[in-house]
């Protein structure tokens, strides 16, 4: 049986109406923006399922653009996001699809990094305002994001997940919850940490430079 | 750890072998469990209330309606006529506060979700309107949260507060046993009274289905925050008179997940039963498509 904490319950703070289709939208939006370094120049989010037939009237495509924009889902732009994209210059568009999907609340996003890479992720809105991030680059991953957590893609060979939590142990950094995923054997591969204290920026720089194998460290 | 509980049961042994508000218990397992201090739980119920304040206002505000899709309006409208009311004027107000909130989250403003924002108008309302009239002052309003809380806690635990697994009766119902409980405790009640007030009030929405015409938290979201709020100043103040739940509230929490899990998925939170099956519901969501 799940415990819940007293937060759980009175909470979260945010915009309205709806939990799942606009502050879980938010946080997909915003797990995006923080792949991107915290800055999207250029997406096209795609709103599948119950986002797609009912998202306008909970403004599920403004809540993504707020997320993609790094607002968090309490933020009160929230409502203008699609205004303020357009007046910064961020070529963000949202469509929407009748694609039946795992997932009825689900968002697909194809964005750019700083680097200019095209990157494709799928998220899910899996209630109250949870989330779970399902796929980044045609890789199956599953996160929701709950506690501070780092993304860390690199080549699937021995040593690297050691390289990176010995980083971690160095300085007393707990790991709550951690998950590997690849494609197939010595090809892509990205490490999913989910830590119980907050990772300095500058820890993210030092685990990037451990392992020749260590492609990108993304906090998100 | 010393102040884990799981029942309600539970909850109320542990507050007469030492003493305890149901409140206070609350915070000792909200400390134990987050490894924060008083202070910092405190601090954020504070940011909270204000939050919940300020939805409020901000929907009682008469020269700036809030509006969603389909509704909006309706609470200045009551708190206007509050003073006529036959229910009198503060259970008028209080209701009137459950609607601006769920107005507010309709247009896109800023709420607490509590326990979810669909049902957000219940517990502030009860609270804060019940608060004024009472002059609860803020450390005592966020006893009322904590209180709340627990009894949201438990209720999520062993039965659900999610519409889309257990229909309205686990949103709006939960919300208002969260609000019942809180009041009453914060009127003086013994942790009974606060589980008897809780019971009650789930038990007079067992089986509330969650049928939102278009799938928006608009209608009958709206007037269901409306009698939410109601249904838990009514279930406090059977509990303060003396009146008690023939079944005990963990058993009326097990009743309410039975019912939600017999409940046909139509009704739960997919808009295609219930008001949302209706010509009217369904001419309604054609318009949104369009």
């Amino acid at each position: 049986m799940k415990e819940y904490g007293l937060f759980d319950l009175i909470g979260p703070q945010m915009i309205g109406p709806s939990s799942s289709h606009t502050a879980g939208a938010a946080r997909i939006g915003y797990v995006a923006s923080r792949m991107a370094g915290g800055c999207v120049k250029k997406a096209v989010v795609t709103l599948y399922g119950s986002f797609a037939e009912t998202g306008k009237g909970h403004g599920t495509d403004k809540a993504v653009v707020a997320g993609l924009l790094g607002f968090a889902p309490d933020d009160d732009r929230l409502r203008i996001a699609p205004q303020l994209a357009k007046e910064w210059g961020r070529d963000i568009r949202v469509e929407f699809s009748d694609e039946e999907m795992k997932h009825p609340n689900t968002a697909g996003i194809v964005f750019e990094n700083e680097d200019g890479r095209t990157i494709h992720m799928t998220g899910a809105s899996i209630g109250g305002g949870n989330i779970e991030i399902q796929s980044i680059n045609g890789m199956d991953v599953s996160f929701g994001c709950d506690y501070p957590t780092l993304l860390i893609f690199h080549q699937d060979r021995p040593g690297v997940i050691s390289s990176v939590t010995g980083v971690l142990a160095e300085h007393e950094i707990n790991i709550a919850f951690m998950k590997v995923f690849r494609n197939s054997r010595w090809q892509n591969a990205c490490m999913v940490i989910e830590t119980d204290g907050e990772v300095e920026d500058c820890l993210v720089e030092q685990i990037r430079s451990e392992n020749q194998d260590i492609v990108e460290v993304c906090k998100l | 750890m010393r102040y884990s509980f799981i029942r309600s049961a539970q909850l109320c042994e542990i507050c007469a072998k030492e003493g305890l508000s149901v409140s206070e218990v609350m915070l000792r397992r909200e400390m134990e469990r987050s490894e924060r201090s008083r202070d910092d739980i405190m601090a954020d119920l504070r940011s909270n209330l204000q939050v919940m304040q300020t939805s409020i206002t901000k929907g009682l505000d008469p020269e700036n309606l809030h509006h969603g899709v389909f509704t909006g309006g309706d609470a200045v409208k009551l708190n206007h006529f509050a003073a006529s009311s036959n229910m009198g004027r503060e259970m008028a107000e209080i209701v009137a506060a459950a609607i601006a909130v769920v107005e507010v989250n309709a247009s896109m403003g800023k709420i607490v979700a509590a326990p979810t924002a669909g049902a957000s108008g219940i517990l502030p309302a009860v609270l804060l309107v019940c608060g004024r009239k009472r002059n609860f002052d803020e450390e005592m309003l966020c006893r009322g949260l904590l209180t709340a809380g627990a009894i949201g806690c438990l209720i999520a635990s062993n039965a659900s507060i999610a519409g889309a697994s257990g229909g309205c009766q686990a949103e709006t119902g939960s919300a208002a046993a969260m609000a019942a409980g809180a009041l009453t405790e914060l009127c003086g009640g013994t942790p009974e009274m606060v589980f008897h007030a809780a019971a009650m009030a789930l038990k007079n929405v067992m089986g509330l289905v969650c049928d939102p015409v278009g799938g928006l938290v608009e209608c009958p979201c709206v007037k269901r925050n409306a009698i939410g709020a109601a249904n838990a100043v009514v279930s406090c103040d059977m509990a303060l008179a003396g009146i008690t739940s023939l079944i005990p509230f963990d058993e009326v929490v097990d009743a309410m997940k039975a019912v939600g899990n017999q409940m046909h998925p139509d009704l739960r939170e997919t808009a295609r039963g219930g008001l949302a099956a209706t010509p009217t519901g369904k001419a309604l969501a054609e318009k949104l498509h369009q």
